[in-house]
C-alpha cells in the first residue's frame, strides 16, 4: 500500500516556547482507518492542525498525496475535511446553509442530492432547516461532521467526533465512517474511548508527549502486546505464593482467595500445563477458573505509562 | 482561482447582513438625517453657502463619506472577526483559498453593503435637499473604491483586533475624528493656512474632497490627486493583507 499522508522531521513550538511536536515521522497509508491516541495535551490535535493549515509547524515538511501543504496547498486541502475537537459552528446559519457553505468554500459546486444524501446519513435531515444553535451538543457535532464531508474529502480527519455523542449515534457515525473507508476514504481518528480504535483502526499510532512510540498494525499490536491472564478461585485462601511455584509469573488476589497468573499468548509454551501440574502435586484445589485478554485500554496505558521503552 | 469559495463566503456574509436589515440601514439613516437637522438647519440658517453651493447640500458628499467610512470599517471588521472569536475560522484556514479569495469574500460583501447605504442616505438626503451631481460615474467610482478600500482597512482591523474592544475603538478613535476634522461640514479653505497644511495629513480629506467634487466641481484639493491618495491607501491595505495570510499572523497559531 503506498502512503497518502508523509510527514518527516515535522516539529512544533508555539509562541509560548512549548515544544508541543518534537520530531514527528509518520506516514498514513491510503484507505486506511488509523487511529491516533494519546493522553491529554499529548499533541494529537496540533499534529492535526499541521496537516491541515491551522498551525505553523516549526520545521519539517507534510504532502498530502504528494502535495506540500505550503507550497501547494490548494491541492493539499482540496483533499482534506476535518472534524475539529472543539464544537465550533455559527449559530444562526441553518444545517443545510452551513454544510452547503462549505462545499463552496472547497470549491466544489453545488450539489443538493449529495448533500442531502449526507444529512440522512448522520441522522439530520429533519433538522436541516434548523438554526445550528437550537441543535444539542451531539447534533453539533453530527452537523461538523456533515461539513467536513461536504466537498467529499479522499481523507478525513476525526478529531474525537464521539465525544458527547450518545451510544446509538455512534454506532451510525461509524457505520458512515466504515462506508467511507469502504469507498476508500482515508480516515485519521483520535479518541479517548479505546475499545472504538480497537474496532475500528487498521493500524494504531501512540502519541506521548509530542513523540510518536509506537505505531502497528492493531492485530499485530494485540498480538504482540496482548497479555492473557488466567484466574484461579481457591478453594483455601493462600497468605502467599508458594516458593514452589515462584517460577511461574504468579500473583494473589482477593485475599489470597485467587491465584493469577499472567502469560505471554506469542510464546511458544504459555506455561500453562506445567502451572497445573505442579498445582496438583502441591495440592492446590480450585474451585472455577477463568482467563481474560487484556484489551487496547491496557495496552495503551501500559505503553503511556512505561514510555517508549516498553515496546521494542 | 477558487470561485466557489468566494462566492461561497459573499453569500454568508449577506445573509449575515440580511438578517439584521433592519439595525444595518435604519440606523445610519436615523443619524444621517440627525445630522441634517442639527447642522443643516441650526448651522445653515447661518452660512447659507460654502463657494457657490448651499450648506445643506455642501454637507451631504461629508456625510455621506462619514457613514460609508465607519460602516465599511465596521461590517470587514466585525466578518471576520467574528469566526475568529467563535473559532470558525478554522475551516476558513483548511480550506483551499488563496488569501486573495478570503478577502475578496468578506470584503466585497462588506463594500456592498455600505455602497447600498451610501445610496440609501443619498436618496434620504434628496428628501431635505435639491442635489445636483456632476460628475454621476466619479462620484460612484469614488464611493465604491472609499468602500472598498475601507472594508479591506477594516478586514484588517478585524484580524489585528484582540477583543470587542479593539474592534470599536478604531472607527470611534480614529476614522469619526479624522472625518469630522476632513471636511465634512465645511471647507477646508475656511482655515488658517497653518491649519490647511496640516489637514494635508489627514487622508480623508482627499476622499471627502474629491468625493465632493464630482457632486459640485469644487474641491479642497484636485480630484486627481484625491483619486491617487484613494489609490494608494487600497495598495497599502491589499499589502498588509497580503502580508497576514502569508505569515498567519493572528490567524494561525
Ligand atoms: N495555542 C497554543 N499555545 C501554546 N500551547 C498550546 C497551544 N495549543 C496547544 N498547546 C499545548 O500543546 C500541547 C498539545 O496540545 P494538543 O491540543 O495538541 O493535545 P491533544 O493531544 O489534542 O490533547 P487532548 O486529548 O486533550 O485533545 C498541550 O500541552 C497544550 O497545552
Ligand atoms: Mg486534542
Amino acid at each position: 500500500m503506498t502512503s497518502i499522508i508523509s510527514i518527516s522531521g515535522l516539529s512544533k513550538t508555539y509562541a509560548s516556547g512549548f515544544q508541543a511536536l518534537k520530531t514527528i515521522n509518520l506516514d498514513i497509508k491510503r484507505g486506511e482507518i488509523f487511529a491516533l491516541l494519546g493522553p491529554n495535551g499529548a499533541g494529537k490535535t496540533t499534529l492535526i492542525g499541521v496537516i491541515c493549515g491551522i498551525v505553523n509547524p516549526t520545521a519539517g515538511t507534510v504532502t498530502v498525496d504528494g502535495h506540500e501543504i505550503a507550497s501547494d496547498y490548494r491541492a493539499a486541502r482540496s483533499l482534506i475535511g476535518l472534524v475539529p475537537q472543539e464544537l465550533t459552528t455559527d449559530a444562526f446559519e441553518t444545517v443545510w446553509a452551513t454544510v452547503s457553505f462549505s462545499r463552496g468554500l472547497f470549491g466544489k459546486p453545488k450539489n443538493p442530492a449529495y448533500i442531502e444524501k449526507i444529512l440522512k446519513d448522520l441522522s439530520l435531515w429533519d433538522k436541516k432547516d434548523n438554526k445550528i444553535m437550537t441543535l444539542s451538543g451531539g447534533m453539533k457535532r453530527r452537523v461538523l461532521i456533515a461539513k467536513a464531508l461536504s466537498h467529499e474529502p479522499q481523507v478525513l480527519f476525526l478529531d474525537e467526533p464521539t465525544a458527547g455523542v450518545d451510544v446509538e449515534l455512534r454506532k451510525d457515525m461509524w457505520q458512515v465512517v466504515r462506508d467511507l473507508r469502504a469507498s476508500g476514504v482515508t480516515i485519521i481518528l483520535t479518541t479517548h474511548y479505546i475499545e472504538e480504535a480497537e474496532d475500528m483502526a487498521d493500524r494504531i499510532g501512540v502519541i506521548s508527549k509530542g513523540e510518536i512510540i509506537l505505531v502497528e498494525n492493531k492485530a499485530e499490536l494485540m498480538r504482540k502486546l496482548g497479555k492473557k491472564q488466567l484466574t484461579l478461585h481457591l478453594q483455601k485462601p493462600l497468605d502467599a505464593v508458594p516458593t514452589e511455584l515462584a517460577t511461574h509469573n504468579l500473583a494473589l488476589a482477593d485475599d489470597g482467595n485467587e491465584l493469577v497468573f499472567t502469560y505471554d499468548t506469542m510464546a511458544e509454551r504459555t506455561g500453562v500445563t506445567a502451572l497445573l501440574s505442579d498445582l496438583a502435586r502441591l495440592n492446590i484445589r480450585f474451585r472455577d477458573l477463568q482467563t481474560t485478554q487484556s484489551s487496547l485500554e491496557d495496552i495503551f496505558i501500559g505503553l503511556v505509562h512505561n514510555g517508549a521503552g516498553a515496546t521494542s | 482561482m477558487n470561485s466557489h469559495a468566494i462566492l461561497a463566503i459573499y453569500k454568508f456574509e449577506m445573509s449575515r447582513t440580511l438578517r439584521t436589515i433592519w439595525q444595518s440601514i435604519v440606523s445610519p439613516v436615523i443619524s444621517t438625517s440627525l445630522y441634517f437637522v442639527v447642522f443643516g438647519a441650526a448651522i445653515g440658517s447661518r452660512i447659507t453657502e460654502i463657494e457657490g453651493v448651499a450648506y445643506g447640500a455642501f454637507i451631504v458628499p461629508g456625510l455621506i463619506m462619514l457613514m460609508l467610512l465607519t460602516q465599511s470599517t465596521m461590517n470587514a471588521s466585525f466578518g471576520i472577526y467574528f469566526p475568529r472569536f467563535t473559532g470558525t475560522i478554522y475551516e476558513l484556514l483548511s480550506a483551499p483559498v488563496s488569501s486573495f479569495e478570503i478577502a475578496c469574500g468578506y470584503v466585497g460583501a462588506a463594500a456592498t453593503k455600505s455602497i447600498v447605504l451610501g445610496l440609501i442616505i443619498l436618496a434620504t438626503s434628496w428628501l431635505f435637499v435639491p442635489l445636483h451631481i456632476a460628475h454621476p460615474f466619479w462620484m460612484l467610482t469614488f464611493l465604491v473604491l472609499t468602500a472598498i478600500t475601507f472594508s479591506l482597512f477594516g478586514f484588517i482591523i478585524g484580524i489585528w483586533a484582540d477583543g470587542f474592544e479593539q474592534l470599536q475603538i478604531i472607527p470611534l478613535l480614529i476614522i469619526t475624528p479624522l472625518t469630522f476634522l476632513g471636511g465634512t461640514f465645511y471647507s477646508t479653505h475656511v482655515l488658517p493656512p497653518f491649519w490647511q497644511t496640516v489637514t494635508l495629513f489627514n487622508p480623508v480629506v482627499y476622499l471627502i474632497s474629491g468625493f465632493r467634487w464630482s457632486f459640485f466641481e469644487i474641491a479642497d484639493v484636485s480630484p486627481m490627486v484625491s483619486l491617487g491618495m484613494t489609490l494608494v491607501f487600497l495598495c497599502l491595505c491589499l499589502v498588509t493583507i497580503w502580508w497576514i495570510f502569508k505569515t498567519g499572523y493572528r490567524l494561525k497559531k
